[in-house]
């Protein structure tokens, strides 16, 4: 029984066994539905062991979207929790639990996927390419990915949660004062599916430079193609800082070294200066090809390009390059003195200026548009002046004298939310919207869409502006409860209010996919937002193989120039197309990794030594393997786009007869 | 167009919220460092609001004037690849708002970071300002005081505090008297603070460090050098002194009441002063004498067999 006792939950609560009897339910149900459907065949076949980065990309959409969820859940039960003083629905342990889970699932687990998504759908079709670099790496990508979150997301069940905070600071988060098995998972989950995004970082980086249609010269690609390769290089360097630094917190926690203690001669601080050093980047990772896609859609719907291109790449680069110089300015408070605080002050706010830059090309951009008012575009108009709010309040933040009244302040909580939620989130609905019908065939409901938008924009403006006012009136972060005599209660309740309706707005989304997948027209064509870059030049849904002919660039808008100034994008005879085969490795190193994982997070040392030979063993195995892919031959391919065709031209008849 | 108007409402409705409160704590300084802070955070609300305000009527005009419902069905936008006076000016414009507020912040930073103005010539107060879980240690060295969880301070004298933990990293913030700084274990900062007015203000740990971290909260008072002289006297005749034992009790975790003691714990559980950010004399010291690492050793066991009971 010892043995088993140490997966018992710490700090058990009725809601945490709801959860696991829910967990359970849930997960009998999918196992007992997918046999019963004999459906285990299909998700083999097409989905877990696919490296097409169609299918791995809507992967990492679902997995976003139901991280999105749990994190939200966290999101709610605080606002809840703080909606009034003195409130008893969870208690200080719960409350630390859920707002450490809440910061990695919504940065790690959801953010992050949600941008590999888009990355993994767009990229390739907009540079003509018919697949990533190294597409099992991939599929390997993804999997690490998934194993890490699944990891990440048993701790509240088995274990204990993490409690010291997403940024996990030491010696808090060191074996003293964190005594369950919480910072492990921590340390373990983010490891596994941060070696994912290091390799995505190194594929898409290849892709981008390596297999650019002909004539695609660097200042040809479409802006989301920059911000991915720009985000992607900054992945590369940041990454592997993440990497060392949890190895060596699960070191100081594991086996017991003294990197991070406040014992002989460990040093806490390091621990904060490398996760910034990692953890600023990181924001400019989420936040570029977030940049990148606003790009995309506010030129489409202004029917116009993209204003002030150099500068827009121009700006990216100085701001990949400034995401490393300002790391301190996370902890003006540690007592570097007013010459460091003064450096990284200026650097922080010289971020303001290409950022400035970039909003100002944006509104060039509709300036002599012919500005549709559509789903995606609203988000991104919307984005406009509340990032521009979230940024400027970043700039007073900036000013280390007065961060000093700022930091670790709801004034702070306010200022990341109001970068990421407009910043990051909206993108990334827009972007959901507006690639939808690209990758499933029909378009998502607009009028859903838009009550959507109001709901998460209103909800946004009440959750989040109150916070400016309650940080400056003395309200520190994290904290689970607060007296009345502090006078937080009505400002609190109204960031609530605006919560509830954030959490009403995101399941609109659900049902406007129900809604619309029961509801919306299937005869769309290839280009239903009168678009302007490649990935709109091939069919919906997009083949396997992208492009039955690799297409021919011109310009930055090659598909709009085709358009219009009659560009022939696809010349030449059909050939024979090269193509990689699937491959069930990536998943079973998933797994793999996944028992790993959990082996060390609990010390037990024999499976952790057999899945760590494991996964060395499927590296070997990969290295002897003697895979060319295949060839999809000319008959076939003409056979697909036979069919694509004639569908299309049924389409068009239907269309001027029937409208479902 | 329902997008703007929303957006104003929500934005007044939160005007009139703050305009019917309290002065917020961090507006409302009773000292030169918060003095600085609020004045530095009044200058760039105003600056930053002029930006917003700009942004907004430029973004509401542009899409007025160019929403497609207006336009002809055979407008074609134009082509525009940019143009270098537009680029400069909206390069430039954000230069010199970003430049003159960073003269302002390293301004700033050099006036907190010295003892604060207006009384230079007096002699700073040097108080010790130790957290443990979830508690706040007040030494007055000079006077030989220590107090738990509440702070009297003398106004018009310049107060050095002298931060570090027990524990997890914490941070010392009294809103009105200025901005925090963290307290940590392996290190002593420092925080220069002030208090023109006699009064009762709030003062806590900022910086998330446990179960209790929403307790984390001490009272400061400040008053007159005469009554502070004189509290400092009753303190003297009345308080029970401050032994090891005692001190280790106080630092188990958990929370306690305002406390007073004669003696600081300074006495006999030095603050790290010397213990970081001079690693090599550590390593100079374990060269020249062996023992030195298992003295260190020894004590860690001792503190942690008190933290035991």
């Amino acid at each position: 029984m010892e043995f088993f006792e140490r997966f018992a939950i710490p700090h058990p609560s009725p809601m945490i066994y709801a959860s696991m009897v829910a967990i359970a339910l849930v997960s009998i149900g999918i196992l007992v539905g997918i046999t019963y459907f004999k459906k285990w065949g299909y998700l083999w076949h097409e989905w877990f062991t696919t490296v097409d980065h169609k299918k791995i990309g809507i992967m990492y959409l679902i997995s976003a979207l139901v991280m999105l969820f749990r994190g939200g859940a966290d999101a709610i039960l605080m606002r809840a929790q703080l909606s009034g003083p003195d409130m008893k629905l969870l208690d200080g342990q719960h409350y630390n639990e859920i707002f450490t889970t809440h910061g990695v699932v919504m940065i790690m687990f959801m953010a992050m996927p949600f941008i590999f998504a888009f990355m993994n759908l767009v990229i390739p079709l907009q540079i003509g390419a018919r697949d990533v670099a190294f597409p099992r790496l991939n599929a390997l990508s993804f999997w690490l990915f998934f194993a890490g979150a699944m990891l990440f997301n048993i701790s509240f069940v088995i274990g204990g949660s993490p409690d010291a905070g997403w940024t996990s600071y030491f010696p808090l988060a060191g074996n003293d004062f964190s005594t369950s098995v919480g910072t492990n998972y921590y340390m373990l989950a983010l490891q596994i599916s941060g070696i994912g995004s290091l390799m995505t970082g190194i594929n898409m980086m290849t892709t981008i430079l390596k297999m650019r249609a002909p004539g695609m010269t660097l200042m040809k690609m479409p802006m989301f193609t920059w911000s991915t390769l720009i985000a992607n290089v900054i992945i590369v360097f940041a990454f592997p800082v993440l990497t060392v630094a949890l190895l060596m917190g699960t070191t100081d926690r594991l086996f017991g070294t003294h990197f991070f203690t406040t014992t002989n001669g460990g040093m806490d601080m390091l621990w904060a200066n490398f996760f910034w050093v990692w953890g600023h980047p990181e924001v400019y990772i989420l936040i570029l090809p977030a940049f990148g896609l606003y790009s995309e859609i506010i030129s489409t719907f202004s029917s116009r390009n993209l204003y002030g291109y150099k500068s827009m790449v121009g700006s990216m680069v100085l701001i990949s390059l400034l995401s490393f110089l300002v790391w301190t300015h996370h902890f003006f408070t540690m007592g570097q003195g007013a010459l460091t605080n003064s450096i990284f002050s200026i650097t922080t706010m010289a971020i303001a200026v290409p950022t400035g830059v970039k909003i100002f090309n944006w509104l060039f951009t509709l300036w002599k548009g012919k500005i549709r008012f559509t789903v995606p575009m609203l988000y991104s108009i919307g984005f406009i002046p509340l990032f521009t709010i979230g940024g400027v309040t970043g700039v007073m933040l900036a000013m280390s004298a007065a961060d000093y009244q700022y930091h670790n302040t709801m004034f702070l909580v306010a200022h990341f939310h109001n970068t990421i939620i407009p910043g990051v989130v909206f993108a990334m609905l827009a972007g959901l919207t507006y690639y939808w019908p690209k990758f499933f065939g029909f378009m998502l409901n607009e009028k859903i869409g838009k009550s959507t938008f109001w709901l998460l924009t209103v909800g946004f403006v009440l959750a989040f502006f109150p916070m400016y006012i309650t940080g400056l009136d003395g309200q520190a972060r994290r904290m689970y409860t607060y007296s009345e005599a502090t006078g937080f209660g009505p400002l609190n309740m109204l960031s609530f209010v605006g919560a509830a309706l954030m959490a009403i707005g995101f399941a609109t989304i659900v049902y406007n996919v129900y809604y619309s997948y029961k509801n919306s027209p299937r005869n769309i064509g290839s280009d239903p937002w009168d678009a302007r870059s490649l990935e709109w030049a091939t069919h919906t849904p997009v083949p396997e193989y992208n492009f039955a002919r690799v297409p021919q660039v011109f310009s930055s808008e090659a598909f709009w120039d085709a358009k219009k100034k009659g560009h022939q994008l696809f010349k030449g005879e059909l050939k024979d197309i090269h193509m990689p085969n699937n491959s069930g490795v990536p998943f079973i190193m998933g797994i793999i990794f996944f028992i790993a994982g959990f082996s060390f997070i609990f010390a037990i040392w024999i499976p952790a030594v057999i899945a760590l030979i494991g996964i060395f063993v499927c590296m070997a195995l990969r290295s002897f393997e003697l895979d060319h892919g295949r060839h999809i031959h000319v008959k076939e391919i003409k056979e697909i786009e036979a069919q694509y065709e004639e569908v299309q031209g049924n389409e068009a008849r239907s269309h001027t007869t029937t409208r479902v | 167009m329902k997008f703007k108007s929303g957006l104003l409402i929500s934005l007044m409705a939160l005007v009139t919220i703050l305009a019917g409160c309290e002065p917020l704590l961090v507006l409302d300084p009773k000292g030169p460092q918060a003095e600085r802070q609020a004045s530095d955070i009044m200058l760039s609300i105003g600056i930053m609001a002029v930006i917003v305000i700009v942004v907004l009527v430029i973004l509401a005009v542009i899409l007025f004037k160019y929403r497609a419902s207006k336009q002809p069905d055979d407008y074609e936008p134009p082509h525009i690849e940019g143009n270098i006076w537009v680029e400069v000016i909206c390069i430039g414009i954000p230069v010199l708002i970003v430049a003159y507020l960073s003269f302002v912040s390293v301004q700033s930073n050099y006036i907190v970071e010295s003892a604060p103005t207006g009384y230079e010539n007096e002699e700073p107060l040097v108080i010790y300002a130790s957290s443990s879980d979830w508690k706040w240690h007040f030494s007055y060295p000079e006077q030989g005081i220590e107090t738990v969880n509440y702070l009297y301070i003398p106004t018009d004298r310049p107060l050095e505090f002298k931060l570090y933990s027990h524990g997890p990293i914490t941070s010392f913030w009294i809103p009105q008297l200025g901005g925090q700084k963290y307290a940590m274990a392996d290190m002593v900062t420092t925080l220069h603070l002030g208090a023109d007015v006699p009064g009762e203000y709030m003062g806590r740990n900022a910086n998330f460090s446990g179960k209790g971290f929403a307790e984390n909260i001490f009272n400061v008072t400040a008053m007159s050098q005469k009554e502070f002289d004189e509290w400092v006297e009753e303190v003297h005749e009345r308080a029970e002194p401050l032994t090891e034992d005692v001190f280790n009790k106080l630092l188990e975790p958990g929370h306690l009441g305002q406390m007073t003691f004669t003696g600081t714990h300074l006495e006999f559980s030095p603050a790290p002063e010397h213990n970081h950010g001079s690693d090599t004399d550590d390593l100079e010291s374990n060269h020249d004498d062996h023992t030195s690492h298992d003295t260190q050793t020894d004590s860690t066991n001792v503190e942690t067999d008190h933290s035991g009971h």
